[in-house]
Parts: C-alpha cells; structure tokens; sequence
C-alpha cells in the first residue's frame, strides 16, 4: 500500500524546501512583552538608575561622608535645604554625625543593592543546584534534601540570619553568609518544582537513551527548562534580601558602623524622629522603599511575561 | 558472527514493585532481530511492547527492574551491566525513538546542539566533525537544506520533519538496533508513509535492525519483516508478517486482525474481543487470554508454552488455528 508507493513518488519529497520560519528573535519579542506594561516599564527604568547612582556613588556623591576630614558634628541635623558653615547646601539635611545625608544615603544604596545581589545571585546557585539535584535523583535524598528546604522555610528567615549573625558576628561577608543560608530554600523549592515535571518530559528519556551523563542532562537540558519560574524568584528574593539586610543593619546586628547600609542610616535617625527631626530616618527609608518596589514590579512583569500559560 | 542475531531477548521478565503489588509488564519474552531485518511488535496498550523496547535500552525506572532473563546484543549481555557500561552502549549501539516528536527534542536547545552531543558524548570527535555528521545524517533522512535546519530550534519545525529529525539523532552512531515506540502514530498518513519509506530504505541499505513498537497492523503490514504479538506481558505469537496476517496461529491475534476496519465488510458488524486485558497486577493462572479467547477450554488452566508451528513460526497457545484456517476472511487492505 502506500508504504510501497511512496517508494514511486520521491519527487513529492524533493520540493523546493519551504524556507525556514523567521527566527523571531527572542529577546526582542521579550523586550516587548515587557514594555507592554507601563508601570513595569517605568519601575524598569527607575531600578536601572537606581542602580548606576548607587554605583557611581563615589564618583557623583557631593560629599564622602565617611571622609573624617570633610565631616564636621557642628554641621549635626541640619534640615534640608541648609547650608553649611562651608557654604555647600545639604538638600537632604545632615545626620547626627554631621554627614551629608544625600552622600549617606548613595552609599548606603551600593552597600545594600550589592549585598542583596551578591547573596541572591549566590543563593539562586546554591538552591538551583540543590533543587535540581533533589528533583533528579528522586528517592530517599529528594526526601531528605526537602525535608531540610521545609524546616528552613517554616522558620522566618530574619529569624535564621539573625541567629546565624549572632554566631557570626559582623562584616558584609558574614551577612552575605546569612542571607544565602536564609534564602538558598526558595531557589530549592522552586526549582525542584518545575525540574520535576521537566524530569517526566520526554526528551529527558530520549537525551538518556542517547547514553547523555546525568550531569549534562540535569544541567543542560533540564535546568534551561525550569529558567523562567527562577529568574521571577530570583527577583522577588533580591528585593528581600536586600529588605532581610536592611533589617538585619538596623537591629544593629547587621553591618558595622563603617560600611552604613540603608538600614543603619534608618537606625540612625530613629533616635531624632520623637523630637521632629524626621529627615535622617525618613531619606534612607524612602530610597529603600523605591528600589524594593521596583524591583518587585520588575518581578511581578517578569512572571507575566516569562509564563507562557498567560501568554495571549 | 553473521549469522547470529543482532539482538537476542531471552525470557525476559521485567517487574513493578508497586504498593499495589507486583505488575508483571513484560513475564518472559522471547525475540530475535537479525541485521537488517524490521521486526513489528504489535499488542493493546498495557501488553508491555514499551517496557520491552525501555528493557532493552537499560532504561527501566524505578519502582520497575528487570528481574531475570537475557538480552544480548551481537552477542554481549546487557542484563546485569552496571549503568556506566549501559550509557555507553546507548545511543551508540543501541537507539531508541519516541511516539511524540513534539515531546521528544529540548525545546530550548538547537538542533545541533543536541545533535553534536548526541555524538560527542560517544566519541572524542571535533565540534566541526561532529558537525559534518549531523548535516550527513539530516541529508539521510532526507530533511532539505540542512544547514539552516541544524541552526533551527525544534519549535520552528512541523511534527513530521522533527521525527525526521528524531531519527536522525538515533542514526548518529550508527547503531547496530533502533527501537522505536510508536514513532508515527502522531504523525497523519502521508508523512508516516514517507517515514516508513526511509526507515525501510536505512535497514536495508545498512543493515540496520529495528523493533517497531506499534499497535497499528496496517503500519507493520507495510514495514516489518517479521511480526511478535505481546498479549499481558507475553509473546503470544511470531512469525513472518504476511504469514501471521494471513493465518493467525492464536486466537488473540486473530481476534486483533479482525478488529480492524476494511473496506471489504462495509457494514458488517466488526468483531471485538470480548472482555479487556487482565490487571497485570492479577494475572490468572495458565493462560492468560483463556477469559477472552472462543476456544479456551480445561487444558488452558495450565500455562501454555511459546511453540514452533513451522521453522518460522511459534505461538503460545494449545488450541491454536492450524491447518483449520478455515477461510475465514481476513482481509486488510495492505494485502493489495
């Protein structure tokens, strides 16, 4: 029957080859998913220059406000908008040391975005490593591996980094340390969910029928599946590792005195609030505020855009 | 060395330990291929032509394992190897195609890129060698220019060029025995015939041994040399595949023939088995078509063995049709 036919036609099988779809460029197709919110597209934006004048803090800030020789107390709370015996202008006033708080708080923005970075980018590998382990092997060490990512979850994680700071002591390593070790089980969780159903897909049976190694096909096929739900959680854990240190700072067990992230700015001023002196707690607030939000809005399209179940 | 089969299955009894209790998806079957030859394994779903075909490959997941038996691959024992010396041999010696060619490539991954470590996780082989030998093997199954198809993802591809592409991957290494499960059925009919063509053209031309899981008469009617019909974990019948679609030798197999539609019985009423497969968890004692089978009597209480009927023909049946194929009409349309 048509098995044999098929055999007289060949030329049905050399046609011209129709030419291959245009490759729509992936990235550009995600850019535009993203723009398609404006709000995200704004808090996009305003993350990005948060970001560079965070780490041009040096370079543009006014003032170093850890420069002793550039500090006076006598300036000390001033309002903002005050001039100094120098002549400069603080538009954001002065702490209780005198520092120029425009300064305090431009460092303090690349002290804490770093940070959170550093410890999100470091527990993402960690728990995707785990994670994917965990949904590949199955078995007794998935149990075992999600049984530990459940106690680590069912307690706060300030409580777990302020446990581990106490041990620790202070430093940006020791809090980086903390936040990996408070964090690392949301990447876990996450990624042995997706990694679980792609394990069941059958490309996997087919990359092992082709005699791939476990690693290669965990790492390789696997992993590049479960991306999307990661870099949304990714995201969303960024802004509260960098929250977690804030916290951490200004319970007074997180950075020392020297390298002052946002938190410890806002722990500064606490102290003036009650007598009015609102600008040194309520400047570093607002600035921790907005990178937060825009990066969970940052987050929140990502997750739109990156799902394909709500893909129109 | 020529003469002995490509792949020799001996009693193979591949078992799941579930809570439920033991299911004994393949209890002891029996196959052979020889080089170049297309043998068609046929049977309803649950009658264990998969777990054959994963048996095989090595590929049994838990809480399934191969619990004894023998299969031999140009003669080497592949039950009892350690996983190491398995992954070496699949892919290379041995490979293996899915029904769903959606499902079966990473869709994040280019064609080449899966291609090249299809063959570099075999041999110590250049990128551009590599390279070389998947535009070779994409130019063999007959995917046109090929070049921008291996810079291609999987998604820009229709189902029956991925299959196409499929069966490349599974060339590769040039394998001494592909085993594909269902490899069209979700492909529509012009495309499987053309499949069918190249698969037929490949074994021959290569010497290439092939199973071809299916559960589609017409397909290994067209395809395969030889036939074996799995019934509950068993073979229940094997022959060539003319002989066995002419005159049936079990009634299983007979009752499977004349379940397919033809054009000849317009309007009759078409027969069916009677009842369903046994649970594999509960299999019955002796036979285990007896409940369904017309002929069944006392001596089917007693487990029958796989006998030979002629040099190339066995069934595992005691009241098997023979010489009494009484005319009844079997007719499917491949027999043109």
């Amino acid at each position: 029957m048509a098995v044999t036919d098929a055999g007289k036609q060949p030329a049905a099988r050399e046609i011209a080859p129709l030419p291959a779809p245009p490759a729509e460029a992936p990235l550009k197709r995600f850019l535009s998913d993203f723009a398609a919110s404006r709000l995200a597209t704004g808090a996009a934006l305003l993350l990005a220059a948060i970001i560079v004048v965070a780490f041009l803090s040096p370079v543009i800030s006014p003032q170093d406000p850890y420069d002793l020789a550039t500090v006076s107390v006598l300036d000390a709370r001033l309002p903002p908008g005050s001039e100094n015996f120098a002549g400069y202008t603080h538009w954001l006033g002065t702490d209780g040391a005198g520092r120029d708080l425009l300064s305090a708080i431009l460092y303090g923005l690349r002290i804490s975005i770093s940070v959170g970075l550093a410890s999100g980018v470091i527990a993402l590998f960690v728990g995707m490593a785990i994670g994917l382990v965990a949904a590949y092997v199955g078995g007794r060490t998935e149990t075992l591996i999600m049984r530990v990512v459940d106690l680590q979850l069912s307690l706060p994680a300030v409580l777990v980094a302020l446990i581990l700071l106490a041990i620790l002591g202070k430093g940006i390593d020791k809090i980086i340390i903390a936040l990996v070790v408070a964090q690392w089980a949301y990447y876990a969780r996450t990624v042995r969910a997706s990694a679980l159903v792609e394990r069941r897909c059958e490309y996997v049976e087919a990359a092992q029928s082709l005699g791939l190694s476990h690693a290669r096909i965990m790492f390789r096929h696997i992993l590049p599946n479960c991306l999307a739900p990661l870099i949304v959680v990714g995201t969303v854990q960024t802004a509260h590792a960098i929250a977690l240190e804030a916290t951490l700072s200004f319970l007074g067990v997180g950075l020392p005195q020297t390298e002052p992230s946002l938190g410890l700015l806002i722990a500064n001023g606490f102290e003036y609030m009650i007598s009015g002196k609102y600008w040194i707690s309520v400047f570093p607030g607002l600035a921790l505020l907005l990178t937060i939000v825009s990066i969970n809005m940052v987050g929140d399209q990502l997750r739109d855009v990156l799902n394909p179940r709500l893909q129109k | 060395m020529s003469n002995a089969p490509t792949l020799q299955v001996t009693d193979l009894k591949t078992h799941f330990f579930t809570r439920a209790g033991v299911a004994k998806a393949v209890d002891g079957v029996t196959l052979s291929v020889d080089r170049g030859e297309v043998l068609g394994l046929v049977g309803e779903s649950g009658s264990g032509k998969t777990v054959t075909g994963f048996s095989i490959l090595g590929l049994v997941d838990h809480p399934g394992r191969i619990v004894s038996g023998s299969i031999r691959l140009n003669g080497e024992e592949l039950v009892g190897k350690p996983e190491a010396e398995l992954r070496r041999i699949r892919g290379r010696k041995v490979a293996m195609i899915f029904q769903d060619p959606m499902m079966t490539l990473n869709p994040v991954l280019r064609v080449d890129t899966q291609m090249i470590e299809a063959i570099r996780a075999h041999e110590d082989v250049s990128e551009d060698a590599a390279r070389q030998r998947s535009r070779e093997a994409l130019v063999r199954v007959g995917i046109p220019s090929p070049d921008e198809r291996l810079q291609s993802y999987p998604h820009q591809f229709s189902g029956g060029m991925r299959q196409r592409v499929a069966i490349a991957i599974a060339l590769l290494n040039e394998p001494d025995l592909i085993v594909a499960d269902e490899p069209t059925t979700a492909l529509d009919v012009t495309i499987q015939a053309q499949i069918l063509y190249e698969v037929q053209k490949l074994c021959a031309e290569t010497g290439l041994a092939m199973i071809w899981i299916t559960h589609d008469l017409a397909v290994v009617g067209g395809l395969a040399d030889r036939l074996a019909v799995m019934y509950a974990g068993r073979v229940v019948e094997e022959g060539p595949v003319d002989r066995v679609l002419d005159a049936p030798l079990h009634p299983y197999t007979h009752g499977l023939i004349g379940s397919v539609p033809s054009h000849n019985r317009r309007g009759a009423r078409l027969s069916q088995i009677p009842g369903m497969t046994p649970s594999l968890l509960h299999l019955p004692e002796g036979c285990s078509f007896a409940a369904r089978c017309p002929r069944a009597d006392d001596a089917c209480r007693v487990m029958p063995q796989l006998e030979r009927f002629a040099p190339s023909r066995a069934a595992r049946c005691h009241h098997p049709f023979i010489a009494e194929n009484d005319g009844q009409e079997i007719d499917l349309t491949f027999n043109e």
